[in-house]
């Protein structure tokens, strides 16, 4: 079928994903709906979120009513142009049912993450996509891979695409002992080695922007872009409450109430979410790793950390931030030189890849193809 | 991360332990020897394979065959847990403890009290309870509110192999006497279990399915039943939360009343008969602290208040399943006051 006549399937957000619940339509039937228009909400044993649509054209026809839950490629609606007959909408639902049952049993050629020796060092990778000047996805403090959820299959459909966990963090290993900024830098690097990549785009979140800069400042011959969001490493406000408390929390409560902090509106947090993040600090050596990386991020408050340097408009920056953000504050965006490409999300707080991860896909799509020039 | 069975889980807790602390040592009837086997040393590694390879890797002064005298053996491990080392003792059935409640209620529970606190007693009494295995009446209770009932004594109840390791390793490094008790039909059940070593803390429940019109208590094996019946239900429409305790002592009142505030509707599933058992004492709780958000009665689903029995017909009557479970939180949902 042509453009005339498009699917809206159930996504896939992560490995582990088989099955996602309609929580909620967002269009009604007979409704146009504009490419990255909000059409639906999702919700499974992990997340929530709202699903967008990636094209255009009349919501002819809704499949799966609101609270049913359907497998992972699943029809949920179609979108056809107003010329499209309604037997050829009957006709498309009908010969979808069949290839469904094909994108089902291409499950298990799922991309797997696997661990990457690099040195001293032991990463997760989960590479995704290939050619191109490949991505490398680094994720913040206290975080792991699975920030990219909702960007890394996008990201990935020009481009090879590596999602890393730091180590101390996800499934990596502890290997750097000192927790300093510029020795994960230098691991990353070996990863590069360990990858045979020569030149990447990297696009890194909190911490994992500080990563990235101190990446830019020791290897720019190794730096095709940045994008970073809500980077550390450019200002000196940081909220502590937000890296103590994450430190000291051991328990559901105390880590749901820091969690609510990185979101503008922390009701799409679930207790999964919360019990992940206290599955990793239980591990043994985790707390103290952490520790040791807040030690070399922040003193009395503030950062200690200066990368703004960095951003001189020579390698092609771009800066996302949520206006909400609550952990490290929006108006450090401000001042950059030109040619660094700023944009500040007005509905997002410092997960803006995750709020707003239409948005955000679109803004470093755009901004890799241009560094790509 | 890897997939391991609740017995691998246990076992990795007993390793990682017994490298990291040489204090550390295991005891009990044939966890090194192999008797009713050739005679070969680590033949069974316990009567379940708790234990398997620990002889070989930590020798046999830390793993400790013992005679069948379970009183003689836990006493000596309270003991020894007074003197620094930290003992795990390995008894088959829950059942048999009757034979040390003095060593264990009397004892070990009071070292600390007794003491004004100069001395602890880091002793892991590790055993199986549950029906469901054909093994009657004495092989078979949930007597975990017995030792709930007393103070000194952590009581830990795991459901799946990812809790069994995290808390088998807290009750390890913990310095109260722990009763941690495994579900033998819960043996063979696999789940994601990290390879490095990790703690569950004691008295933090975890929040198994979050749903607003009720809240379902269960425990060990029950937890297991009571998802198969909020997935049930939940294709009716009725969303379920299901918490699992995780520890009867201490047990985390706070989040037992936070649900029960948030969906107003529990259901408690407890495997133990039901006088004073753990359904009971949630329940008078709830019903003491959180009575003005109940918009139903507080349902119990438990054994009934007879021995375990052998007949398999009757021993799947005996035991809570998903349909009864279903059953009663339906009532709580149509429950309208008159």
């Amino acid at each position: 079928m042509s453009d005339r006549i498009q699917a809206i399937t159930m996504p896939k957000w992560g490995m582990t994903m088989t099955e996602g619940k309609l929580a909620g339509w967002l269009a009604g039937e007979g409704a146009d709906i504009a490419a990255g228009q909000e059409i639906m909400e999702v919700e499974t044993e992990k997340i929530t979120n709202v699903v967008e649509s990636q094209g255009q054209g009349r919501l002819r026809r809704i499949v799966v009513s609101e609270g049913a839950t359907a497998p992972v490629g699943a029809l949920l609606a179609v979108l056809a142009t107003e010329d499209v007959s309604d037997s050829d909408v009957e006709a498309f639902i009908a010969s979808y049912a069949d290839r469904a049952g094909s994108a089902a049993a291409d499950a298990d050629d799922a991309p797997k993450a696997r661990i990457v020796q690099a040195g001293a060092h032991r990463f997760k990778v989960l590479s995704l996509g290939s050619g191109g000047v490949p991505a490398v996805l680094i994720h913040g403090f206290g975080g792991d891979g699975g920030t990219w959820l909702f960007n890394q299959d996008t990201l990935a459909q020009n481009r090879a695409v590596h999602v890393i966990d730091l180590p101390a963090h996800g499934d990596s290993e502890p290997t750097v002992a000192s927790g300093k900024v510029t020795d994960i830098a230098d691991a990353v690097l070996e990863l590069f080695a360990a990858l045979d990549i020569e030149k990447a785009h990297l696009i890194g979140h909190s911490l994992g922007g500080a990563v990235a800069l101190a990446i830019a400042e020791t290897s720019p011959q190794r730096v095709q872009s940045l994008s970073l969001i809500a980077p550390a490493g450019i200002g000196a406000e940081i909220s502590a409450n937000y890296i103590d408390g994450f430190l000291a929390a051991e328990r559901r409560k105390p880590m749901k109430d820091v969690l609510s902090l990185l979101f503008a509106d922390p009701q799409g947090m679930n207790a999964e979410m919360v019990e992940n993040v206290l599955r990793f600090k239980r591990l043994d050596g985790v707390p103290e790793a952490l520790a040791a990386i807040a030690g070399h991020l922040m003193a009395d408050g503030k950062q200690i950390i200066d990368l703004r340097a960095i951003l001189d408009g020579k390698i092609p920056a771009l800066i996302v931030w949520g206006e909400a953000d609550q952990i490290i504050p929006a108006s450090q965006s401000d001042g950059l030189p030109a040619g660094v490409d700023v944009a500040r999300l007005a509905g997002a707080g410092h997960m803006p890849m995750m709020e707003e991860a239409a948005q955000v896909n679109r803004l470093i799509t755009a901004h890799l193809g241009k560094a790509e020039g | 991360m890897a997939q391991k069975s609740f017995r691998q889980a246990l076992n990795e807790a007993l390793h990682h332990e017994m490298r990291r602390d040489p204090n550390v040592i295991v005891l009990g009837e044939d966890v090194a020897g192999g008797s009713g086997a050739s005679g070969q040393k680590d033949a069974w590694g316990g009567a379940f394979g708790v234990t398997k390879g620990l002889l070989g890797a930590f020798g046999p002064s830390r793993v400790r065959d013992t005679p069948i005298t379970e009183s003689a053996f836990v006493g000596a491990a309270a003991g020894a847990a007074m003197t620094g080392l930290r003992p795990v003792a390995e008894i088959m059935f829950v059942d048999f403890l009757g034979v040390c409640f003095d060593q264990i209620f009397n004892q070990a529970a009071k070292f600390r009290y007794m003491f004004g606190g100069k001395a602890v007693t880091p002793l892991v009494i590790r055993a199986t309870y549950g029906a469901g295995t054909r093994s009657a009446s004495q092989h078979s209770q949930a007597l975990y509110p017995i030792f709930t009932h007393v103070p000194g004594l952590k009581v830990v109840i795991p459901s799946s192999p990812y809790d069994a390791k995290g808390l088998l390793i807290q009750a390890i490094r913990d310095n109260d006497p722990v009763i941690f008790l495994e579900n033998k039909v819960l043996y063979d059940t696999v789940g994601e279990v990290p390879d490095g070593a990790y703690t569950v803390p004691f008295g933090e429940a975890h929040i198994v399915r979050e749903g607003g019109d009720a809240t379902i208590v269960a425990l060990g094996r029950m937890v297991h039943f009571a998802r198969e019946a909020a997935e049930i239900l939940a294709a009716e429409g009725i969303d379920c939360t299901v918490l699992d305790p995780r520890t009867t002592s201490p047990l985390d009142e706070d989040t037992l009343l936070e649900m029960a505030e948030e969906t107003g509707r529990v259901v408690i599933v407890d495997e133990a008969n039901p006088r004073c058992g753990m359904a009971a004492d949630i329940s008078s709780i709830i019903a003491e602290k959180a009575f003005g958000a109940l918009k139903a009665p507080i349902m119990k689903v438990t054994a009934p208040h007879t021995p375990v029995p052998y007949a398999p017909n009757l021993e799947a009557a005996y035991i809570p399943d998903a349909k009864r479970i279903a059953d009663a939180v339906r009532k709580a949902v149509a429950f309208k006051r008159s």
